[in-house]
C-alpha cells in the first residue's frame, strides 16, 4: 500500500497542515473537536509512516522514496526528501510518539488546548522534515523551525520557571546551529551544491575538515546533549509539560545523534578520526559523571533528564568508537564497527520509547499530585497497583534489564567498544550499575514502603486512556527487547554504506 | 541643444504624476473641512495606485536615460520603485486611525509623505550626483517635518531637531565628498565618473578623501555605527505612524543611493570603501544587538535592531559583486517589509491617549488577539533570522556572499552577533505569549488595517516558504 504516493511529502505536510487546521478550530465552545482532530491526524500520519516500513527495500543503501524539486533555483536549493535505513526508523518513532503525546495531553491540558495540540502536530511535521531532508538548507530550515513550536510549548504550558528554561533552550540550540550554517555555506562553495549526498563525496583538507567538524559538533552536541553543553536539558525537561518532555527526550535528542551520522561522520571522517578521543571522553563523562549526578536528584523529572544524557552518551560513544575499533589490529573485519553504529541506532530508538515512557509515568503522577519531588511520594503501590507494575517495568528497562529494549542497544555498544579498548568498555559498563541504582532507588522511594501521606492515599489508579498509553509503550519496549532483528535489518545496508564513507579518507 | 527627445519624459512618468498628485492633494486639502479629511486619504491612495500602474508601464529590461543623463530607468529602479510605493501605501493604511485618534489627521501628513516618496523615487532613478542630492534632500526635508508633525509633543520636536541638524551635517559631508570627486573627474554624471575613475591610476589622495566623505554621508543616512546616534531618538520621538514610514521605504531608497553612488560610480575604488564598510558593519552589528538588549521601549529596541540589520545589509554591499549586491537588495526589501509590519502591530495596539510603545504593553497579546500575536511572532522571528521566515533567507544570502569572497571570519562574526540578537527578539515573543495580559481591553481596528497587517505578516512567512521569485528578481537587477 501507499507505494506510489509521495509518502515523505505527505508525512511532512499532513501534520503541519493538520496542525494549522487544529489551530483554526479554536477553543471556543470546548476543545473536544480540536483534540479529536489532532488525534485523527496523528494516527493518520502514523499509518502513513508504516507505509515507509512496508515498502522499504532493506537491501539497498540508496535513498528511497526520493522527491526532488527545484525550490530556490538561484541558490541551488532543492526540495529534496528521501530516507534510508537510518532515518526511516526515526521517522516512525516520531509519528508513534506524537500519538502518545496527543493522548497524554487529552484531559490535562485545559488551557488553550487547540494551540497545544497544533504545536505538537506542527512540530511532528518539522521533525519528520529534519529526518528526511536531503538538501542541507532544507534540513536547516526544518532544524531551526523546530525550535519555534518547542519554545512556545515550554513557555506557555510549562512550570513556574518556564521562561528561563525555554529561552535557555532556544539560545543554546540556536548557538550551536548557526556555526553549522556557515559550515554548510562553505561546503556549498566547495561542492557547488547544497545536497547532503554531494557533500559526502567532497574532498576537504585537514584544516577545513577540523573547522567543519567543530561546527557540526557545536550544533549536534548541544542537541544530543553532550557534557558540558547539556545544562539546558534538565531545565527544559523540568519546566516543560509532560508532552514537551516526551518529545524532547524521545525525538529531539535523537536529532543530534542523527546529525552526527548524516553529517559529521561521512563528511569529515578524517577530522572525526583525529578528534574521536574528545567525543569518547565527553561520552564517558556523560555516562559516568552524569550518572552520579542523576543519583542525587530529588526531582523525578530531573533525574530522568540526567539519565537521558547518560543514555545518549552511549549513542555518541558507539558512533565515535568506530575509529578505534577499525584501527585495532585485533579486528580483522568491520563487524565490530557495524555493531557499534547499529548499537548506537538501536539505543536511540529504544531510548525514544523508554524515556518517553519514563516521562509519561512521571506525568501520570504529576497530574494527580502536582509535585515531582520524590520526597512527596511513598507507597504509591498501595493505591495504584496497576500503575506501579508499569512503572517498575519501565524503570527496569531504563536500567537496561535484559529482555527490554534498553538492554539491546547498550549491550551492542559495550560489546563493540570492547573490541576497541577494554577500559573504555569497562567505564561504559559502569552505567549498567549506576542506571540500575538511580532508577530503582527512585522507584523504591516513590512506590514502595508505607503510604506516607494523605495525598498518596487519595490517589486513583490509571484510567483507560493512561492504561492504553502505558500498555502500548510496554509492548513496544518488550518487543524491541526480545526481537530487535526487524529494526537492525532495515539499517544494515545503510550502516555498511556509512562505514565505507567513514573508512575512506576525504583528504585531497 | 535641448530637445524634447533628449528629455525623454516618458520614462519619468511615475515621478511626474506623483509630483502632480502631491500638489493636487495639497491644494484640495485646503478646501476640505476637518470631517471630510478622508478625501485626502482616498485621493492619496488612489494616486499611489495609479503611480504603480505607471511604473508597470515602463520597460524594465532596457536601461534608459532621461533629462540629459540625470535620470535612469532600469530593472533595479523599477523593482525598488514598486517596493517604495507599496510600502508607503501600506504606511498610509496603518496610520489613518492612529492620526485620527491624536487629532493630527491632517492633509500635510499625506502631502509630506508623497513628497518624500517622490524624493525616494528620484534617488532610486538618479544617474547623476545632483539628482541624487536633490532626491535625498526632498526626502529628508519631508521627513524632518513629519517627525515634528505632532506639534504638541516635545519629544517629537526634540527628535526633529536632532534629526535635522545631524541630517544637514551628513548632507554637507556627502556634498563635500561629491565636490572632490567632481574636481578629480570633471563630471557629476555617475556613468562618466565611473569611466573617468577607471583611468586614474595609483593612490589619489583627493579622491580617497572624497570617497571617505561620501561614505560618511551615506552611513549617516543609513544609520550605520558610528553615525547611528539619531536613529533611536528619531524612532522614539516620532509619532508611530511616522516611525513606520521612516523605518520602511527610506531604507530601500538608501540602498539605491549606495548602489548608485558607490557601486556604479566608484566601483573601481571598491577595495577602498570595502574596508570602511567592514568596520562599520561589524560595529553596527555589535552596537545594535548589544544595546537593544537593554531597551524597554519597543520603538527604541526596533531602532537598535535596525542598526544591526544595517550592518547585515552592509555585509552584502561590501562583497562588491553581483551576488553581494543582490543579497543586500533582498535583505533591504524584506527587512523594510518586516520592519513595517512590526510598527504596524505597535500602531494596532495604540489607541487614543495610549501609545503601546513599551514592551510591557505587549504582555499577553496572545490572549487578547491570537492572530495578531501570531503575526508579530512571524515578524520577530523573521528579524531574528529563524526559518521558515524570510529573514533567514536574507541572512543566508548575505552570509553566502561574504563566504564567497573568502571572508569567513566576517560571516562568523555576523552569526555570533545574531545569537546575541536572538535574546531580545525572544523576549518580545516571551512577553506576548508567556505573560498574562495587564491590559485586557479589546483590540478594535478598522477592517483595512486588519487586512493590510495580516497580508504584511503573512507575506513575511510566504516569502520565507518560497523566496525564489524575489531572489531571482534581485539577481536579475544586477546582471
Amino acid at each position: 500500500m501507499f507505494a506510489d504516493w509521495p509518502l515523505l511529502s505527505l508525512l511532512v505536510w499532513l501534520p503541519i497542515v493538520g496542525g494549522v487546521a487544529v489551530l483554526l478550530s479554536g477553543d471556543k465552545g470546548g476543545s473536544e473537536g480540536s483534540r479529536r482532530l489532532a488525534l485523527i491526524i496523528s494516527v493518520a500520519t502514523f499509518v502513513l509512516s508504516l507505509g515507509l516500513y512496508t515498502n522499504f527495500d532493506s537491501a539497498t543503501s540508496a535513498m528511497q522514496f526520493e522527491e526532488r524539486f527545484e525550490w530556490i533555483g538561484d541558490f541551488n536549493i532543492y526540495y529534496h526528501l528521501g530516507v534510508d535505513g537510518i532515518s526511516m526508523p526515526l521517522i516512525i518513532l516520531t509519528t508513534f510518539t506524537t500519538i502518545l503525546v496527543i493522548l497524554a495531553g487529552w484531559e490535562v491540558i485545559q488551557k488553550r488546548a487547540s494551540q497545544y495540540m497544533a504545536a505538537f502536530l506542527i512540530m511532528e511535521g518539522l521533525m519528520i522534515g529534519v529526518f528526511s531532508a536531503l538538501d542541507s538548507m532544507f534540513f536547516y530550515v526544518f532544524w531551526e523551525a523546530m525550535l519555534i513550536p518547542m519554545f512556545v510549548i515550554i513557555g506557555v504550558w510549562g512550570g513556574p520557571n518556564r521562561v528561563y528554561a525555554t529561552i535557555k533552550f532556544f539560545i543554546y540550540t540556536f548557538f550551536g546551529s548557526v556555526f553549522m550554517l556557515v559550515a554548510m555555506i562553505y561546503m556549498y562553495y566547495q561542492s557547488g551544491s547544497f545536497a547532503i549526498l554531494d557533500m559526502h563525496n567532497l574532498n576537504l583538507g585537514m584544516t577545513e575538515q577540523t573547522l567543519i567538524f567543530f561546527a557540526f559538533l557545536a550544533a549536534f552536541a548541544v542537541k544530543v546533549p553532550m557534557w558540558p553543553v547539556h545544562t539546558w536539558l534538565p531545565d527544559a525537561h523540568v519546566e516543560a509539560p509532560t508532552g514537551g518532555s516526551v518529545i524532547l527526550a524521545a525525538i529531539m535528542l535523537k536529532i543530534g545523534g542523527y546529525g552526527f551520522i548524516r553529517f559529521a561522520l561521512p563528511i569529515t571522517p578524517d577530522a572525526s578520526m583525529s578528534y574521536d578521543w574528545l567525543i569518547i571522553a565527553m561520552s564517558l563523562i556523560a555516562i559516568v559523571y552524569i550518572g552520579f549526578v542523576a543519583l542525587v536528584q530529588s526531582d523525578m523529572k530531573k533525574l530522568v533528564a540526567y539519565s537521558s544524557i547518560a543514555h545518549m552518551g552511549f549513542v555518541t560513544l558507539g558512533l565515535f568508537s568506530v575509529f578505534q575499533i577499525l584501527n585495532n589490529p585485533a579486528n580483522v573485519d568491520i563487524t565490530g564497527a557495524v555493531l557499534a553504529i547499529e548499537g548506537a541506532m538501536v539505543q536511540m530508538i529504544s531510548h525514544g520509547f523508554i524515556s518517553g515512557a519514563m516521562f509519561l509515568m512521571i506525568g501520570v503522577l504529576y497530574d494527580r499530585m502536582h509535585s515531582r519531588e520524590i520526597a512527596d511520594y511513598g507507597g504509591v503501590v498501595n493505591t495504584m497497583p496497576v500503575f506501579a507494575a508499569f512503572a517498575v517495568f519501565f524503570a527496569m528497562s531504563n536500567a537496561g534489564l535484559p529482555g527490554t529494549s534498553g538492554f539491546v542497544g547498550e549491550f551492542m555498544v559495550i560489546l563493540a567498544v570492547f573490541k576497541a579498548n577494554f577500559w573504555i568498555a569497562f567505564l561504559a559498563a559502569i552505567t549498567l550499575i549506576l542506571g540500575a541504582a538511580y532508577t530503582l532507588w527512585m522507584v523504591k522511594r516513590v512506590f514502595y514502603g508505607e503510604v506516607t501521606n494523605e495525598n498518596v492515599k487519595a490517589l486513583k489508579d490509571l484510567n483507560q486512556r493512561e492504561l492504553l498509553i502505558m500498555s502500548i509503550l510496554a509492548v513496544s519496549i518488550l518487543a524491541l527487547g526480545l526481537y530487535p532483528a526487524p529494526l537492525v535489518d532495515v539499517m544494515h545496508a545503510s550502516v555498511d554504506n556509512l562505514l565505507q564513507h567513514i573508512t575512506q579518507s576525504k583528504l585531497p | 541643444m535641448m530637445t524634447l527627445e533628449m528629455l525623454n519624459l516618458s520614462i519619468a512618468m511615475p515621478e511626474i504624476f506623483l509630483l502632480v498628485l502631491a500638489c493636487t492633494v495639497l491644494v484640495v486639502d485646503v478646501y476640505l473641512k476637518d470631517e471630510r479629511r478622508n478625501v485626502t486619504y482616498v485621493l492619496s491612495q488612489f494616486g499611489l495606485i495609479i503611480t504603480l500602474i505607471l511604473i508597470s508601464q515602463q520597460n524594465p529590461q532596457s536601461r534608459e536615460i532621461a533629462f540629459n543623463g540625470l535620470f535612469v530607468n532600469d530593472l533595479l529602479a523599477t523593482v525598488l520603485k514598486y517596493a517604495v510605493v507599496l510600502l508607503v501605501a501600506v504606511v498610509f493604511v496603518y496610520s489613518r486611525r492612529y492620526l485620527q485618534d491624536r487629532n493630527i489627521f491632517k492633509g500635510e501628513f499625506y502631502v509630506l509623505g508623497l513628497f518624500g516618496l517622490l524624493g525616494m523615487m528620484v534617488m532610486i532613478s538618479s544617474n547623476h550626483f545632483l539628482s541624487m542630492y536633490l532626491g535625498l534632500e526632498l526626502l529628508s526635508l519631508s521627513l524632518y517635518a513629519m517627525v515634528a508633525f505632532n506639534r504638541e509633543n516635545p519629544n517629537a520636536a526634540e527628535a526633529a531637531m536632532k534629526y535635522f541638524i545631524l541630517g544637514a551635517i551628513a548632507s554637507g559631508m556627502l556634498l563635500y565628498g561629491m565636490s572632490m570627486v567632481y574636481g578629480m573627474t570633471g563630471s557629476l554624471n555617475i556613468v562618466e565618473v565611473a569611466v573617468a575613475l577607471d583611468k586614474i591610476e595609483g593612490n589619489n589622495i583627493v579622491l580617497i578623501f572624497g570617497l571617505v566623505f561620501m561614505v560618511i554621508g551615506l552611513a549617516f543616512k543609513l544609520g550605520a555605527v558610528p553615525f547611528h546616534m539619531w536613529i533611536p531618538d528619531v524612532y522614539h520621538g516620532s509619532p508611530t505612524a511616522v516611525t513606520s514610514y521612516i523605518a520602511s521605504a527610506p531604507k530601500v531608497a538608501g540602498f539605491a543611493m549606495i548602489i548608485r553612488l558607490l557601486a556604479e560610480s566608484m566601483g573601481s575604488f571598491q577595495t577602498d570603501w570595502q574596508g570602511m564598510f567592514i568596520i562599520m558593519a561589524v560595529l553596527s552589528m555589535i552596537v545594535g544587538n548589544v544595546i537593544a538588549i537593554a531597551q524597554t521601549n519597543l520603538k527604541r529596541l526596533l531602532a537598535y535592531s535596525t542598526i544591526s540589520h544595517v550592518g547585515f545589509i552592509m555585509l552584502g554591499l561590501l562583497a562588491g559583486n553581483q551576488e553581494g549586491y543582490s543579497a543586500a537588495m533582498f535583505y533591504t526589501l524584506t527587512y523594510a517589509l518586516t520592519s513595517l509590519g512590526a510598527f504596524g502591530v505597535i500602531i494596532l495596539l495604540a489607541r487614543k491617549g495610549f501609545e503601546a510603545e513599551n514592551i510591557d504593553d505587549f504582555k499577553g497579546l496572545n490572549q487578547r488577539s491570537p492572530w495578531f500575536a501570531f503575526m508579530m511572532l512571524i515578524i520577530v522571528f523573521s528579524m531574528a533570522g529563524v526559518p521558515p521566515t524570510v529573514g533567514f533567507w536574507a541572512k543566508l544570502a548575505v552570509l553566502k556572499a561574504v563566504v564567497n569572497i573568502d571572508m569567513l571570519w566576517l560571516a562568523l562574526v555576523a552569526v555570533f552577533f545574531s545569537i546575541i540578537g536572538i535574546f531580545y527578539y525572544l523576549r518580545i515573543v516571551k512577553i506576548m505569549y508567556f505573560d498574562d495580559a495587564l491590559d485586557k481591553s479589546d483590540i478594535n481596528c478598522t477592517r483595512d488595517m486588519q487586512i493590510a497587517l495580516s497580508a504584511n505578516g503573512l507575506s513575511v512567512l510566504l516569502l520565507g516558504l518560497y523566496p525564489a521569485a524575489l531572489m531571482s528578481i534581485c539577481i536579475a537587477a544586477f546582471s
